[in-house]
């Protein structure tokens, strides 16, 4: 696992990475790992998406993902227990979900 | 003529309708401004209603009361925005032209949204206190309950006001303690959010505060349903939280009227999208959005609402003079927090600053703690109601400023 973690990976205090673009599909199998998950397709569709809307710069919500018709609320829990919308971003190499206000 | 159109008469509508009044050439500008009703809640009133510190008749006026002479008031149903040929249509079927439009049509509570929470126990067992039938039939339910599990619930993280349901908490803990049943009312917490409040320092204050009132938080949690048969709350992945009494704070969207018009954000919660430093519309140069409706990363709160006010003049004058945009909001946000027994916390931040401790210059009242309950932070509180009547409607200028400062703020851990 460390081996994967190459030095070149930046990461914050709380294991996120730093460089979205650096994130690769092995990296994201990596990550869930270590939250005891085991990537399905299913799991890369709601990663991709995740990608794709962080890149546009649209500010992330459970809900949001709950309405992207890729799963609902219920399934999204079921594929990242816990937190979902902390481990999936995680997973999927972009920076912790700021909750606003 | 040209045609300015405000879209809601609440806090920030009402305050664009007095600045516009006083900015525009009258001979040159017509303003109107739309709402379905001539009545006009003091909502930061509402968090006071359930434990009789105010009284019904506080809260309200008429909308009117507050509007310029020389402003036309329309009460109807705004049905939606043509933005396309710049456009509202009401719905008696009438249409109303404008050259520069202002949406602040608001938020409010869709209990409907989660399954069970509107249903047998709605208003028996399960209240909400951000609407005035909420908090007016909550405060009957309070003079007589005995006691058993309180259960303060957000069913959403983005809130408007995400202060009030703490107070609410705080409130509660007093009014059983000087009821003297306390020790006969468990209250518990439950929130979406990983913590008590968004922002860590401020978290932490409050965290400090709930444990020393025997308050139990339960966070992480993502409500599902309300199993009234049962009296739980159901979360996504099946945590449950018993509950004899519930004060939910149901999901907050934005007015069914964008939804209409197709111009809401993509999560369905009705929120505008707005340019969060100029205020503009995504979607039209000609349609600017303030307060509650927008979908900016900035509180849903009348101190933001107020701040955006100042900002928004700006760049709805600009827009007319045909220049460039430059006025830019900085998410200021301002609040008081009561924590009972007449104390109450100060925070101050912005997009970009978290709330931190320290003392916040305040002309009036001199200096005033951050992040800390003291009384004359209380008396800030209860002071404001007057200010939102005599000075944040009418669109005078507050004694605090526009964009957030540092000063009296303390940075690192040097507290």
């Amino acid at each position: 696992m460390e081996t994967l973690l190459t030095p070149t990976l930046e990461l914050d205090k709380e294991g996120y990475l730093k460089n979205p673009a650096q994130w690769t599909p092995e990296l994201a199998r990596d990550f869930a790992a270590k939250a005891n998950i085991v990537l399905t397709d299913k799991h890369f569709d709601v990663l991709n998406w995740l990608r794709a809307k962080h890149a546009e710069g649209v500010p992330l919500t459970i809900r949001k993902v709950g309405a992207s018709g890729i799963v609902d609320i219920k399934k999204f829990y079921e594929l990242f227990p816990g937190g979902p919308l902390k481990v999936s971003s995680k997973i999927a190499g972009i920076p912790k979900p700021a909750s606003c206000i | 003529m040209k045609s300015l159109v405000i879209l809601g008469a609440g806090t920030a509508g009402t305050m664009m309708a007095n600045k516009l009044h006083h900015a525009l050439n009258p001979v040159e500008w017509r303003i109107t401004i739309v709402d379905r009703d001539n009545v006009h809640y003091y909502q930061p009133g509402f968090l006071f209603i359930p434990f009789g510190l105010y009284q019904p008749e506080d809260v309200v006026r008429p909308r009117t009361d507050f509007l310029p002479k020389g402003v036309t008031f329309i009460p109807q149903e705004v049905d939606r925005i043509d933005g396309n040929h710049d456009q509202v249509i009401l719905s008696n079927g009438q249409t109303l032209h404008y050259e520069v439009l202002v949406v602040a049509t608001g938020a409010e509570v869709v209990p409907e949204e989660t399954e069970g929470m509107k249903a047998e126990l709605w208003y028996k067992d399960i209240f909400d206190f951000y609407t005035f039938e909420g908090s007016t039939q909550l405060a009957k339910k309070l003079q007589n309950w005995q006691g058993g599990n309180l259960v303060i619930n957000l069913a959403e993280t983005l809130i408007k006001c995400p202060v009030a349901p703490l107070e609410f908490t705080f409130l509660a803990d007093a009014f059983f303690e000087d009821k003297g049943i306390r020790d006969k009312v468990n209250i518990t917490y439950v929130t979406p959010l990983s913590g008590a409040f968004t922002k860590p320092k401020a978290t932490a204050m409050l965290s400090t505060l709930l444990d020393e009132k025997k308050i139990k938080v339960v966070p992480d949690f993502y409500l599902a349903r309300v199993d009234n048969e049962r009296k739980v709350l159901v979360s996504y992945d099946e945590q449950e939280v018993p509950f004899d009494l519930l004060v939910t704070v149901p999901v907050n969207k934005g007015s069914k009227m964008v939804e209409r018009s197709g111009l809401g954000d993509e999560d369905g919660l009705n929120f505008m999208p707005t340019d969060k430093y100029t205020l503009q519309a995504k979607k039209f140069d000609n349609v600017f959005v303030i307060g509650d409706a927008t979908n900016i990363p900035a509180s849903k709160a009348g101190s933001v609402a107020h701040f955006e006010g100042e900002i928004l003049l700006e760049n709805v004058l600009s827009y007319i003079q045909g220049e460039a945009l430059e006025a830019r909001f900085d998410g200021h946000s301002n609040c008081f927090i009561e924590t009972g027994h007449g104390k109450a916390a100060l925070i101050d931040f912005n997009y970009e600053t978290e709330p931190l401790p320290g003392k916040f210059p305040w002309p009036l009242l001199g200096p005033m703690d951050l992040l800390k309950p003291t009384r004359l932070n209380h008396v800030g509180k209860l002071a404001f109601k007057w200010v939102y009547w005599h000075m944040l409607l009418t669109g005078k200028t507050l004694p605090v400023p526009t964009h957030m400062s540092m000063s009296g703020k303390i940075k690192e851990e040097t507290v």
